[in-house]
């Protein structure tokens, strides 16, 4: 398993629109990838659940990625929460 | 008259008619379903459906609101697709055999539920959206059509609440204006009326279903709704009404367009303001930068002497939210018709030519710098002007630059940013249009105060109204100290504005632009006028 730290920038946190393409950016990689918050955690490829962190701005997630090319998958992954929260 | 009171959230009149807008209720067969297939097919087909509608609405929204309002529904169509929701309708059709209709409430309240719970207000306004996809489910399930419900006449539209795409899908060549009992002003709904410019007014708790059909006016400026309004009411907001459609279409017709003559000379139209509130004005009115921005507000609005600090604030607010526009902030300017009580300022037999503006930045230091830093600590967040008042001599403009310089210094030992700072004065005094060579030499522009220039030049006092049969506003020796003023500029490479009362003065446009005047910075509301008037001029003819 491969994991990042990532503290959120954006303004609104992990909100509907970004998070609608993390959804499609997570499916694209074919890993198995969870967003935790605190206690809580989501798989990254429910919409809802992911919103349900609740992630807003100063917030630190931890995103695990779990799959067949996992180093490359979290490297996606990492620049996609860089360009989007 | 009755009058409804709420929460305004977009600005404007609307006169009409009253319509009630009011969602279909849903009747839910609570029973069991007969055939779970066809349910699930059921759900599917509706679900395809209203995303094809969702992304509809995503390209009418794009044209009518903008990217960031339209993104709402690429969100809901996202949101259609996420397995979560799609599961737990699937579960309550297949295991509780249920009908699709049934299962898209349960299934999609319990998601609104969640949202609703959260902490965040951002994300407890999702519930709505979710609600919003609920009922278009519901709709297609149950054949309902939304669009019959807004009535064939335009009108003013009165709701419980407004989903963000019934917002959108509204025909709204038939709504004149929106007044809700419910909404926050953090909804998207409320983002999208702001987008659409359509006034609105929401939390309205007044609103009652015998209002339907009825005359009134909503006043969006003050979140008031006026039901079966007094003519001098009526008359009073069809005013404000009519002076808002001739902005728009003046708007409309100048907004974007360069200030520039038939035969191609430009000029700079900048706004007069007095504090941060004056920031929708410089925009709405497409100002091209401030050519005036009055620092005496921090000082007039304060009980005593502001801080380094609170003026910093203020200015930094300007400056951010007007960047990159060039904001040229003139020093304070107290004195003369102007005093505070902390300043404690003595009377004066003649205050015009007493102790005021620059006079007393001079001979109060720490009072000057305090201001200086403020202004040199702004200049890090956007395109900055200083500009010193009642300049008389040559030694005053070097003695404020040395005190500039030196709060420069400080702040660079400090390791505090700062960032590129033009360097102006005002020439409101005779001797300073007289002098205008040698002082081109100091600064990088000059700004022409015309108030005082004509009050000091034909020594008549401008507050006196006894002397009205003598003042001539076009005096020819203040116009001759102008042209010298320009001239005197352009030969040391400075930009010379006008920031007085005459720079808004149509009738003289044309004449300071042969003069060659580089900039008329005017109250806000007379840029657009000006800029139809300067593209109808050609200097060639």
């Amino acid at each position: 398993m491969k994991e990042f730290k990532y503290v959120i920038t954006d303004e609104v946190g992990i909100h509907a629109r970004p998070a609608g393409l993390l959804v499609k950016a997570v499916k694209a990689t074919g890993s198995t990838v969870m967003i935790c918050k605190g206690e809580k955690s989501a798989k990254a490829t429910s919409l809802t659940k992911l919103m349900g962190l609740g992630v807003v701005k100063g917030d630190e997630v931890t995103v695990q990625v779990e799959g067949p090319d996992e180093e490359a998958a979290a490297a996606t992954l990492e620049e996609f929460f860089k360009a989007n929260f | 008259m009755i009058t409804g009171k709420g929460t305004k959230i977009v600005n404007g009149v609307a006169i009409g008619k009253i319509h009630i807008y009011k969602l279909p209720v849903y009747e839910i067969n609570e029973g069991e379903a007969s055939d779970p297939e066809a349910e699930l097919e059921r759900f599917e087909s509706a679900r395809l459906k209203v995303q094809a509608q969702q992304h509809a609405l995503y390209e009418k929204a794009l044209v009518e609101a903008g990217e960031e309002s339209a993104g709402i529904f690429e969100a809901h169509e996202l949101m259609l697709d996420d397995d979560d929701i799609i599961d737990a309708c699937k579960e309550i059709m297949e295991d509780d055999q249920h009908t699709a209709e049934y299962a898209v409430r349960e299934g999609f309240d319990s998601v609104a539920q969640m949202f609703r719970e959260m902490d965040d207000p951002y994300f407890q306004a999702r519930s709505a959206d979710i609600i919003d996809l609920k009922n278009a489910m519901l709709d297609v399930l149950l054949g309902f059509d939304t669009d019959s419900l807004q009535g064939t006449e335009p009108s003013i539209l009165i709701a419980e609440d407004l989903a963000p795409s019934e917002t959108v899908r509204l025909d709204k060549s038939l709504i004149l204006g929106i007044v809700t009992r419910e909404g926050s002003s953090n909804s998207h709904t409320a983002i999208l009326a702001r987008s659409m410019n359509i006034p609105t007014v929401i939390q309205c708790k007044d609103i009652s279903d015998d209002w339907d059909g009825k005359d009134a006016i909503l006043d969006g400026y003050n979140g008031l709704i006026y039901i079966n309004p007094t003519p001098e009411r009526r008359a009073a907001l069809t005013a404000v009404h009519e002076e808002d459609l001739r902005k728009e279409a003046l708007l409309k017709e100048m907004k974007g367009l360069a200030s520039e003559t038939k035969d191609g000379r430009k000029v700079k139209l900048y706004a007069n303001i007095g504090g941060p509130e004056d920031i929708s004005a410089v925009k709405d009115n497409d100002a091209e930068g401030v050519g005036l921005f009055r620092s005496e507000f921090v000082y007039l609005n304060s009980a005593e002497d502001p801080s380094e600090e609170a003026q910093f604030e203020a200015y930094k607010k300007v400056l951010e939210a007007l960047s990159p526009r060039l904001i040229i902030i003139r020093t304070c300017d107290i004195g003369a018709d102007k005093t505070i009580d902390y300043m404690q300022l003595d009377k004066e037999e003649n205050p015009a030519l007493g102790y005021r503006a620059i006079r007393i930045c001079l001979t109060r230091k720490d009072f000057f710098k305090r201001q200086l830093r403020a202004l040199l600590r702004a200049s890090a967040y956007g395109n900055l002007g200083v500009m010193f008042p009642m300049i008389t001599s040559l030694s005053e403009v070097r003695n404020c630059k040395a005190i500039f310089e030196e709060c420069k210094e400080e702040l660079r030992i400090a390791g505090t940013k700062i960032g590129h700072v033009e360097l102006g004065i005002m020439i409101e005094t005779p001797a300073a249009a007289l002098c205008a060579d040698e002082l081109a030499e100091e600064v990088d522009f000059f700004s022409i105060g015309t108030n005082d220039l004509t009050q000091y030049t034909c020594a008549i006092d401008r507050q006196n109204a006894k002397l009205e049969p003598f003042s001539d506003t076009h005096h020819p020796a203040v116009l001759k100290l102008i042209q010298m003023t320009i001239d005197a500029g352009h030969r040391h490479n400075v930009w010379v504005g006008i920031c007085g009362e005459l720079g808004a003065d149509p009738t003289l446009t044309e004449t300071f632009l042969r003069m060659g005047i580089d900039e008329l910075s005017v109250n806000a509301k007379s840029i657009l006028p000006l800029r139809k008037a300067i593209r109808e001029m050609d200097l060639s003819k």
